[in-house]
């Protein structure tokens, strides 16, 4: 897609590919038969940009069509560059960074109001976390007892103009979670087991809501990508896509 | 009008268990009765208009009809974006309530005057814009949001503005506070009454001075304008509110294209950048801002034809 496209972001794709395969075919309970299901699970993407393993994730899971990612990013798509709510199983759109933990809060809220036992799962970058927006989140969940959110951080390190250390160092991350009241759990993002595991134990019996700090490699599973600024932006060449696929078996 | 607002939004939740109220730790003396009688549809989200933003939409995004409540520039120019990306892309049933419209918050200082809010809400996609002049019209605008199902900016003052006029029947049309045909004034907000005021001493002048509340700014009834102006050798918009984007700005823009089209003055306040602000309670700032009555007398008798 990216390649065909021309589009960039398939370093912070391949970071968090084996996340979304863990929450779309063990955890999150959904129909995409019915994808507005009131009972639903909901899972919000608020690094918006990594919009394509998002695209293919819900294809593969039955959402749409294979065939309708070939008009990713091309006119008149529904598959824009960040992430779209046109698209079936797209709960929000986002794109512009901290606006997703604020709205999966909303949705917590509400579910936890419903009765229903919609759980809430909401994925973040790292670099995501610079914005102010999702501290003020941070420090309302566990205030209200949201169990029933699950915050997932793609910490792959590198954000999109340096690393992580260089930009705005977010370290001690997990402490400043648990500073704030979070159940903290932290994997490494690229352990299935793992993330089953941790994903699987929301709502957490401690009452409190859950984070899950993924230690990921940015661009994960293609040699001339991983842990590369670059692949931020880049787009690959025929030769590179096929080297590409060659090394992730696809 | 904050009274006013409450009493109305408690009774409409009563009637809909839907609708939820979330403040940004304002609201001291006016959100209590909602919160002793709804409490588990009212939330303090603290201090954090972006998050209270964000989470409105998230609950309107399961279902619910969402009001967020605080002081003029921060449930708007502080969470811009989420209003934008959040609430109104996606079409969220969130309704944005801002007290301290203009001036109201007199002494308080700049930060919280709202000069822009107006305009800048209007300029969201798919929203409804809402400045009601008096308590009957918060009643009606109140009302008409809860059940709208669209992304709604809702500007009051504060307390103890009076009726300016009869009953509202329909809040989306221009309504008549005072007949006259040779000057039409558009008012929208609480200053309307300084437009009657204004027409008043004007008519004792000699002057045939009508002036009509134009609550609904978007969207602006273009045709029912046309028709409340018809005839009339001045079009005067008064307005507490810089004139780019407010009242104004809408109106001169619905008649830019028309082939015959009226005098439009503009007054409202003047844009502040780079200038400290003074103390003074509303009317005061009112006044030295060039909207006191005589003031506004004045610019209507210099901006007519001569006769």
């Amino acid at each position: 897609m990216v390649h065909a496209a021309k589009a960039s972001h398939i370093g912070g794709c391949l970071s968090m590919a084996d996340i979304l395969a863990v929450l779309y075919t063990r955890i999150l309970r959904l129909d995409a038969a019915d994808p507005q299901a009131a009972s639903r699970d909901r899972f919000v993407l608020s690094k918006g940009h990594a919009t394509a393993i998002m695209y293919a994730t819900l294809a593969e899971c039955g959402f749409f069509p294979l065939a309708e990612l070939d008009t990713y990013c091309r006119d008149g798509s529904i598959f824009t560059g960040h992430v779209s709510h046109a698209v079936p199983g797209v709960e929000v759109s986002t794109g512009s960074l901290g606006h997703g933990l604020p709205i999966a809060i909303g949705m917590a809220l509400a579910a936890r109001s419903a009765g229903a036992g919609s759980r809430v799962f909401c994925l973040l970058s790292d670099g995501e976390c610079d914005e102010g927006s999702n501290w003020e989140g941070i420090l309302f969940a566990p205030h209200h007892k949201l169990d029933n959110l699950c915050v997932i951080v793609d910490f792959n390190k590198i954000q999109s103009f340096g690393s992580v250390a260089e930009v705005l160092n977010l370290d001690p991350f997990a402490e400043k979670w648990k500073a704030f009241g979070w159940h903290v759990e932290e994997i490494d993002g690229h352990d299935v087991t793992a993330l089953e595991r941790v994903l699987g134990g929301v709502p957490s019996p401690s009452g409190r809501p859950t984070v899950v700090i993924a230690h990921t490699v940015k661009g994960k599973g293609v040699s001339f990508m991983e842990n590369k600024l670059e692949w931020h932006y880049r787009s690959p060449s025929d030769e590179l896509l096929a080297q590409a696929l060659a090394e992730v078996g696809a | 009008m904050r009274t006013t607002f409450i009493e109305s939004l408690s009774q409409a939740a009563s009637e809909n268990p839907d609708i939820w109220l979330l403040c940004g730790d304002l609201g001291y003396s006016v959100l209590e009765p909602f919160a002793a009688k709804f409490p588990d549809r009212y939330l303090n989200v603290g201090v954090a208009e972006q998050n209270m933003a964000g989470i409105a939409a998230g609950i309107a995004l399961s279902g619910k009809t969402v009001f967020i409540y605080s002081i003029g520039n921060f449930p708007t120019l502080r969470c811009l974006e989420q209003l934008r990306n959040d609430v109104c892309y996606h079409g969220a049933d969130v309704k944005i309530v801002a007290v301290g419209a203009g001036y109201a918050y007199g002494s308080q200082g700049y930060t919280h005057h709202a000069l822009e809010d107006a305009g800048i809400m209007s300029m969201l996609p798919g929203i409804e814009v809402f400045v009601p002049c008096d308590p009957m019209e918060v009643r009606a605008a109140t009302r008409l949001i809860a059940g709208s199902s669209k992304p709604s900016y809702l500007r009051l003052s504060r307390q103890g503005e009076p009726n300016l006029g009869a009953a509202v029947t329909d809040l989306r049309k221009p309504r008549i506070l005072r007949e006259g045909r040779d000057v039409v004034i558009l008012a929208s907000g609480p200053i309307a009454s300084r437009a009657v005021e204004a027409a008043g001493e004007l008519g004792r002048r000699g002057r045939d001075v009508g002036v009509v509340s134009v609550s609904c700014l978007k969207p602006l009834d273009e045709a029912a304008i046309r028709d409340a102006v018809r005839g009339a050798s001045l079009v005067v918009t008064l307005e507490e509110h810089i004139l780019r984007g407010g009242l104004f700005s809408l109106v001169a823009g619905a008649f830019a294209g028309d082939a015959k089209r009226p005098q439009v003055t503009g007054i409202g306040i003047p844009e502040q950048g780079g200038k400290t602000s003074s103390a003074g309670s509303r009317e005061a700032l009112l006044d030295a801002a060039g909207l006191s009555v005589q003031a506004i007398v004045a610019r209507i008798e210099q901006s007519l034809p001569t006769r």
